[in-house]
């Protein structure tokens, strides 16, 4: 069956949705992420959705619900990457995803993670081109 | 009556000749002439084939007075043409519509000389004369509507491509000043540029500045809300500046809660807010030596 692969980076995991989320893949997701998270320990989460072109608001609130739960397993989770298109859809939706941080790239958000984590940062949040 | 419906193709045909030198007086004696944006030459040109074709409208028609028939087509076309350009060239309503009413006074003369021994027939032709030049007289008024809206359409466009204007403060900081009312189509553009340039950019701040946003409904501050909560979901800060002491009091009034957004009077404490935020600051430089 289709996967989304969770990659480990120290003790964050990297999920990058490279394909168009359908709803058997999400909740796939949701419950790969949330063992992998205790598995690993991991800290931090970040999810790449640039790939991502098209959401409805059955993948909005499975974005919300992959956040909350990292986050009440203690992982500070970061969405990176939303397309514009997606942005408005999800905002037009009412899902506006408050408790969930987002920046604008993987560096970015790699950035945000780790001062969340509270670790020395060379980027200091200051926009990189 | 079936005789006297051909009456007015006949006298038309007959007279096709005197009518046009005759109306053409007429049009120009009007106080409606506009010597500035139209000239004899063409009027005259006009005025020609304008009852030539009615002429050829009446003979097929036969009295069928129906100007929408396809019988008409020759006139309406005319019609189209001669309104749609003199609505571009700038005339008055009431100038293009003189064009088709001023044929009325010709035509009654004629038909006054041709009837006069036939009163009953002479008033039933007036009548049906009125009615279609009146028909002609509306339809040439739709038909300037029409390409006047087309006009304000479009300028509507243009002022929509115009006003949302997406600028690059410093590196990682954009500014969006917004002027003029914001309504869902505008808030639109307005939010799907704003977008696109944060991904073009990569900037982490934007500051919406709504100084020349003459008034903030509730609507308006949704729409507002609704582009600094997209902004966010992309991972960019969003501050919203300029906001005037009356806006100010309206949105307290009205309730509108702007939770979590950052506001500042003026774009310079903004973008003070948004250095400070990517780690930067303005110093001011010594006195230099003079």
């Amino acid at each position: 069956m289709e996967r989304i692969p969770i990659l480990k980076m120290g003790d964050c995991l990297l999920v990058t949705i490279q394909v168009d989320m359908h709803d058997r893949l999400a909740t796939t997701l949701q419950d790969d992420l949330t063992e992998r998270i205790v598995a690993a320990r991991a800290r931090g989460v970040l999810i790449d959705i640039s790939a991502l072109e098209i959401v409805d608001s059955f993948i909005g609130r499975m974005l919300a619900n992959i956040a909350a739960m990292s986050q009440v397993l203690d992982a500070k989770t970061v969405v990176v990457g939303m397309q514009p298109a997606v942005a408005i859809t999800l905002v037009e939706l009412g899902l506006a995803l408050p408790g969930v941080s987002t920046a604008l790239n993987v560096e970015k958000g790699m950035a945000l993670i780790g001062r969340a984590l509270g670790r020395s940062d060379r980027a200091d949040g200051g926009p990189q081109t | 009556m079936p005789k006297s419906e051909s009456r007015l193709a006949e006298i038309v045909a007959r007279h096709e000749r005197e009518l046009v030198p005759e109306w053409l007086r007429y049009q120009l004696e009007t106080v409606t002439r506009r010597r500035d944006l139209l000239n004899d030459d063409e009027l005259r040109d006009q005025s020609r084939q304008f009852v030539e074709k009615l002429r050829a409208s009446l003979e097929a028609t036969d009295g069928n007075l129906d100007v929408m028939s396809p019988a008409w087509v020759g006139v309406r076309e005319l019609l189209d043409e001669l309104s749609r350009a003199r609505a571009r060239q700038g005339f008055s309503a009431t100038e293009t519509a003189t064009f088709v009413l001023s044929l009325k006074q010709p035509l009654f003369e004629r038909l006054r000389s041709d009837l006069a021994r036939d009163p009953e027939a002479l008033t039933s032709e007036l009548w049906r004369t009125t009615v279609l030049l009146d028909k002609l007289g509306l339809y040439t008024m739709e038909i300037y509507q029409t390409s006047r809206e087309e006009v304000i359409a479009r300028q509507q466009q243009e002022m929509l491509e115009l006003s949302t204007p997406v600028v690059q403060l410093w590196e990682g900081v954009l500014a969006l000043p917004l002027i003029g009312t914001l309504d869902s189509a505008r808030t639109q553009v307005v939010m799907e540029t704003l977008l696109q340039t944060i991904v073009q950019t990569g900037a982490g701040i934007a500051i919406i500045d709504i100084t020349g946003v003459p008034t903030v409904d509730t609507l308006v501050a949704q729409h507002l809300l609704k582009t600094v909560a997209a902004a966010r979901l992309m991972g960019a800060e969003c501050i919203i500046s300029g906001i005037r002491p009356q806006i100010a009091q309206t949105i307290v009034h009205l309730g509108v809660e702007l939770g979590g957004v950052v506001t500042k009077a003026t774009l310079a404490d903004a973008f003070a807010i948004a250095l400070a935020r990517t780690g930067r600051t303005v110093v001011k430089l010594a006195p230099a030596a003079s």
